[in-house]
Parts: structure tokens; C-alpha cells; sequence
């Protein structure tokens, strides 16, 4: 019965988006923790490709693959900080900042990380959820990193936190509405900045799950969109971080699509299957944008869907 | 034809019977005491500012280089001489500056509005996808080379319009964002060029690297008289100025101004020479990275750092005195 190619298929799509969706869950709580700030920060691509580098890198030459997930962050903590900087200055705008970040940091990367194509580094190991089956095509295709147990727990505390500690009012605030925020003696900024720089982090720690885990090794062409599509996928989750972790589930589903027909033999519209993400991604804003739930959920302060 | 010159002053003279100011706006004005200098003031403002930005990200980028052990006296001075130093360098710049003229145009049009659509190259993409195709039966037909490249104009105008268009439409009637639908339209505009070009309408007569069929030097647009580079930059002139026309004297253009957005950040006559110095900064990568042993990348480096640091000085607009001229509110 596992044989059939739609049983092939079927794991195959669901071991691809427990992969894939990884790197998307990441650079989206990150997102989600900037934008619930009030700021919008379209550089995470860059900070993924980044994060990739640096990881790649530190990996490869302190041999150990997690101390490359933390260069990773930090790498994505000075490129956030950088961003949350240069947007608390009046009449800057965010949105283009974003942009220039991701041009920078794509470039950033490429430029150091042309040395480290070639070369292979210690990657992360992975472990099965499906052993317990003893099929070992279930077990294959459910086989998972602990950056993905990592990104969910990340996304339960960042869900509780929200809701019930100081800090998750005080961000919360900051991005509903920046007077309020002051009159409480907040300060605006540097709540931005650090949230900013945070989702940072989580932006780099997906990349390194790129250049360590899945695809598992350095090049220019490691990502291809994922940051933006994981802006758009915070606004579908309704800034809601679990709904963020679905979401990636989601879209991790969809972008294995391709490989998974290509697996049995199907690879007619190879190219179609393969923009699946990012049409999946724009029908869902078409769908969810102007929806009143949405308008009703956003952040006051975002310019995002001003 | 024309209005004929005795009715004219007869008009005037009638007229300069009525009021002062009235007849001195009907003959031309003399200039009022200072207004050039208060234009000269306001858009000096417009150059400083940025030529400050490029200094200050020359700067960083040369204690980049520095901290590399590159020389950045070095890097300057070959890119001078791969963008601009030569005749050759300069001209093979001004090509490179030319799709860069139309898509930056692609970008300060919205964002005159206040929307920032970054779907240019998607646009790039499907419309030169859709000449190549359009020019497909054309050039096996024979069809004279005017006619070919003007429906190619068309088709690749029609295209990349409707595909951004789309991004539009959709802000339009269901608010979504066209930062995000302009980048992702891009991204599927791309797969979708891919999925044709190297599918159905592969030319199968070039193994080595996927394409159409090739149209041939007799359909191509030439080269202006006396130098290397193509007619397509003279076009991109010509687009810019009309934009500004159309953004600064017409119903249209003030409709877009008032409607508002970001009056400062897509002044058409400015892009030209921004994408000539872009055009010229990509030009001169090859030779940086041969010369000099760099990555490519580095280019991409200084273009990225130059653009936040010139998004960081908005910041800068308005802050400075001598900028300031006393007594005019500023009119936007």
C-alpha cells in the first residue's frame, strides 16, 4: 500500500514541509515580533542569506554546526540592529529601508561567502518522528531537525509572552500605538529597535537551517524569496505567532510540492511547481486582505497595510 | 497658421488699460526680486543632501575595504575607469544605465503616490519575454524590421504595464499590499519566462543555453550614429522627461502630487543620473574583481550600502538653515 506513487507523494510533501517550512516558521516569528513593535522589516531576506553564510562558515571552521546557528543569530542581530537603527530617524522610511537591508546583506554574504561554496562543513543532525512506525518510508520522510521542536517552542512562549508578561504588554503597545506607549513612559525606539533586532536573530537562525540542515550547503542561490514570503505569511497569521507556525506548515507543503512529483517521476511544469509558494502566498493576502478580521488584528502602527 | 502678431498686441494694449498686475501677467512677468534664488535654495537642497549620502557611504565603504586590506583609493579608481574613465568604459556604462533608467522610472512613478512597487524586474522579465515571443512569427515572416520592433515595443510595453498593473489592481480593490504583491508577482514572473523558455518555446537550434529563437542583428535596435551604444537609452531619456511633464504640468501629474505620498523620493529628471552612476558602478565590476581579487559581491555591497545610506538622509531634508528660505511655507 505505502508503494502507491500517491502514498510517495503524500509522505513525501509531508516530510518536505516539516523541512522546508522550517526557515519560513523561523524568519516569520522573527517578522511577527517586529511588526507586533510597530515596524516592518523587509530585510529578512538578506538576514536569512546571511544567517546561512555565517553559519556555513562558523561551522566550518569551529566544526560544530549549532555554534554556526548562533553566529547565525548574532549575524542577524547586526543587521536588524542596523535596520532598527537607521528607522527610529524621523522621515525614514521603513518599508524602503527593508529593501536597501536585503540588498546589503544579500551582498554581504555573497561577498564573504564566496570562499565557503566549495568547501563542505559539519551540518546539523536530524532525528526520525516516525522510528516508532518501523516503516522505513515513514521514518525517512518524518525526519526532523530540533530547530523545528526549536521554532515551535519558541513560537508557545512567543504566544504566551504576548498575552501575559510585562514585556509582551510593552511591545504590544508599542506597535497598537506609539503615543500610548510614550504617555506609559516607554520608549518608542528602543522597544523597536530591540524587537527589531530580535526578530533578527530568529531571521538568522532560519538561514542557518538553510546551509546546515536543508538544503544543507552554501550558495548563491540558497534562498529565493523565503524572507519576503514570510512577511506576507505574519499577515496571513493574523500576527498571531501559532498561527505563524501553520502557516509555515503551509507553505513548507506547497514548496514541496515540486520535489515531490519530481520524486516519482512528474516533472512536467517543473518551474510551476516551484513558484507554488509564492502564488499560494499571493492568493492568500488577495484572499485575507480587506477581510475585516484582519484589519481588526493588526498592529495600529504598522504602514504596512496602511 | 498661427497666431498673427498684430492681434495679439492689440489685445495687450486693450488690456493694459484694465489693471497693473493684470497686464504685467499678460505680457510676462519680470522676475520677482530673489525668486531664483529661492529656487536655486530649495534645490540645492535636493543635490547637497545626496551627494552628502554618497560621500558618507564612500566613506564607510572605504573603511570596509580598508579593514579587508583592500585599497579603497584603488577600488575608486577603477571603478572611475571601468564606469567612466574611457570611451569605451563610459559607453559600455551608459548601456548598462539604460533598462536601469525605465525600471527606476517604474519605481518613482507609484512612489510619487505613495506606493512603493519594487515589481520592475518581474515586468523586465515577462516584457522582454513577451517581445521576443511577439517577434517570433515576425521574423520568420520576413516582416520589415520597423514594424517588427515597434510591435515588439508594444507587446513588451503591454505586458510588463498589465503585470505591475496587476500588483495595482489589487491594492486597488482589495488593499492588499504592493510591496509584497509587486516582489512576489516578480518571483512568478520568473518562473513562468522559465517554464516557456526552456519548454515550449525553447529555440532548439542553441544547445547551450535556454532561449527563444534568436531575432538576428537585422531586428535589433541599433546603435546611435558615432557610438556603441543603442537607441534604447535615448528612449529612456525620452520616457524620463516626458514623466516629468506629465508628473509637473499636466491634470494627471497634480492629481498624483496631491494625492501625496513621498513628493522628494521620485523626482524623474533625477533618476538619470543615478542610474548612469549605478550603470557605471555595475560596469565597473568585472575589473574591480579581476584587478583587485574581490568577490563580484562587492558591487552588490556599495549599491546596497549607498541605498541605505541615501534612504537614512531623508532624514536630513529640512533640518539644515541654509537650506531654509524665510517667509515660504513649503508648498508640499
Amino acid at each position: 500500500m505505502s508503494d502507491s506513487p500517491f502514498f510517495i507523494v503524500l509522505f513525501a510533501i509531508v516530510g518536505g514541509a516539516l523541512r522546508v517550512s522550517t526557515p519560513f516558521m523561523f524568519v516569520a516569528l522573527g517578522e511577527c515580533l517586529t511588526e507586533k513593535s510597530g515596524r516592518v522589516n523587509l530585510g529578512l531576506e538578506g538576514t536569512l542569506v546571511l544567517g546561512a553564510m555565517t553559519a556555513y562558515a562558523t561551522s566550518y571552521h569551529t566544526g560544530s554546526p549549532w555554534l554556526g546557528v548562533l553566529a547565525a543569530g548574532c549575524a542577524g542581530v547586526f543587521l536588524g540592529g542596523i535596520h532598527g537603527y537607521v528607522c527610529k530617524l524621523p522621515k525614514v522610511n521603513d518599508i524602503a529601508i527593508g529593501i536597501a537591508m536585503m540588498l546589503f546583506g544579500t551582498g554581504l554574504a555573497f561577498f564573504f561567502g564566496k570562499s565557503y561554496i566549495q568547501p563542505s562543513a559539519p551540518r546539523l543532525g536530524s532525528f526520525s518522528l516516525g522510528e516508532w512506525t518501523g516503516n522505513p518510508q515513514i521514518a525517512t520522510a518524518l525526519q526532523v531537525n530540533g530547530l523545528l521542536i526549536v521554532g515551535i517552542v519558541v513560537a508557545v512562549v512567543m504566544a504566551w509572552a504576548f498575552a501575559n508578561t510585562r514585556w509582551g504588554l510593552i511591545v504590544r503597545m508599542t506597535g497598537d500605538s506609539a503615543p500610548a506607549a510614550r504617555a506609559m513612559g516607554v520608549s518608542v525606539d528602543l522597544v523597536r529597535f530591540v524587537a527589531t533586532a530580535a526578530g533578527g536573530f530568529l531571521a538568522g537562525v532560519g538561514g542557518a537551517f538553510l546551509s546546515l540542515y536543508y538544503p544543507g550547503s552554501w550558495n548563491q542561490g540558497l534562498s529565493s524569496g523565503q524572507g519576503l514570503m514570510a512577511v506576507a505569511l505574519v499577515i496571513f497569521a493574523r500576527w498571531k505567532p501559532l498561527r505563524c507556525v501553520v502557516a509555515a506548515l503551509l507553505f513548507g507543503a506547497a514548496g514541496a510540492i515540486g520535489p515531490a512529483l519530481q520524486s516519482v517521476g512528474i516533472t512536467q511544469g517543473y518551474y510551476f511547481f516551484n513558484a507554488a509558494p509564492y502564488i499560494l502566498t499571493l492568493l492568500i493576502m488577495i484572499a485575507s486582505a480587506g477581510s475585516k478580521q484582519a484589519l481588526r488584528d493588526v498592529p495600529g502602527e504598522l504602514s504596512i497595510t496602511k | 497658421m498661427g497666431a498673427s502678431p498684430a492681434r495679439i498686441s492689440t489685445t495687450h494694449r486693450h488690456m493694459a488699460n484694465i489693471s497693473e498686475p493684470l497686464s504685467s501677467a499678460l505680457i510676462g512677468t519680470a522676475p520677482i526680486p530673489g525668486d531664483l534664488s529661492v529656487r536655486i535654495r530649495r534645490g540645492a537642497e535636493y543635490v547637497a543632501i545626496p551627494m552628502f549620502a554618497l560621500a558618507v557611504s564612500s566613506v564607510l565603504f572605504s573603511i570596509f575595504l580598508s579593514a579587508l586590506g583592500k585599497s579603497p583609493t584603488e577600488f575608486f579608481e577603477l571603478v572611475h575607469r571601468g564606469g567612466f574613465g574611457t570611451a569605451f568604459s563610459i559607453q559600455n556604462t551608459l548601456q548598462r544605465s539604460a533598462p536601469l533608467i525605465l525600471t527606476a522610472l517604474a519605481v518613482a512613478v507609484p512612489a510619487r503616490i505613495g506606493l512603493i512597487m519594487i515589481g520592475g524586474e518581474g515586468a523586465l522579465v515577462l516584457g522582454g519575454f513577451a517581445s521576443a515571443v511577439a517577434a517570433i512569427p515576425l521574423v520568420i515572416g520576413h516582416a520589415p524590421p520597423l514594424l517588427t520592433l515597434i510591435i515588439m515595443a508594444v507587446m513588451g510595453t503591454l505586458t510588463g504595464a498589465l503585470w505591475v498593473g496587476l500588483a495595482g489592481y489589487l491594492r486597488h480593490a482589495r488593499g492588499v499590499n504592493e510591496t509584497i504583491s509587486s516582489l512576489l508577482l516578480t518571483y512568478i514572473g520568473i518562473a513562468i519566462m522559465n517554464f516557456f523558455v526552456e519548454g515550449l518555446l525553447r529555440d532548439l537550434t542553441n544547445p547551450n543555453k535556454p532561449s527563444t529563437m534568436p531575432i538576428g542583428d537585422a531586428y535589433m535596435v541599433g546603435k546611435m550614429p558615432g557610438t556603441e551604444v543603442h537607441w534604447g537609452f535615448a528612449a529612456g531619456i525620452v520616457v524620463a522627461i516626458v514623466l516629468y511633464v506629465l508628473l509637473s504640468r499636466t491634470t494627471f501629474g497634480f492629481a498624483v502630487r496631491v494625492t501625496g505620498g513621498n513628493p522628494r523620493a521620485a523626482l524623474a529628471q533625477a533618476v538619470i543620473p543615478v542610474a548612469i552612476l549605478f550603470g557605471g558602478i555595475v560596469a565597473s565590476g568585472g575589473l574591480v574583481q579581476r584587478r583587485m581579487d574581490l568577490p563580484d559581491a562587492t558591487v552588490l555591497v556599495l549599491q546596497g550600502l549607498t541605498f541605505v545610506v541615501l534612504l537614512a538622509s531623508e532624514t536630513l531634508y529640512g533640518r539644515f538653515k541654509i537650506f531654509q528660505v524665510s517667509g515660504t511655507a513649503d508648498r508640499t
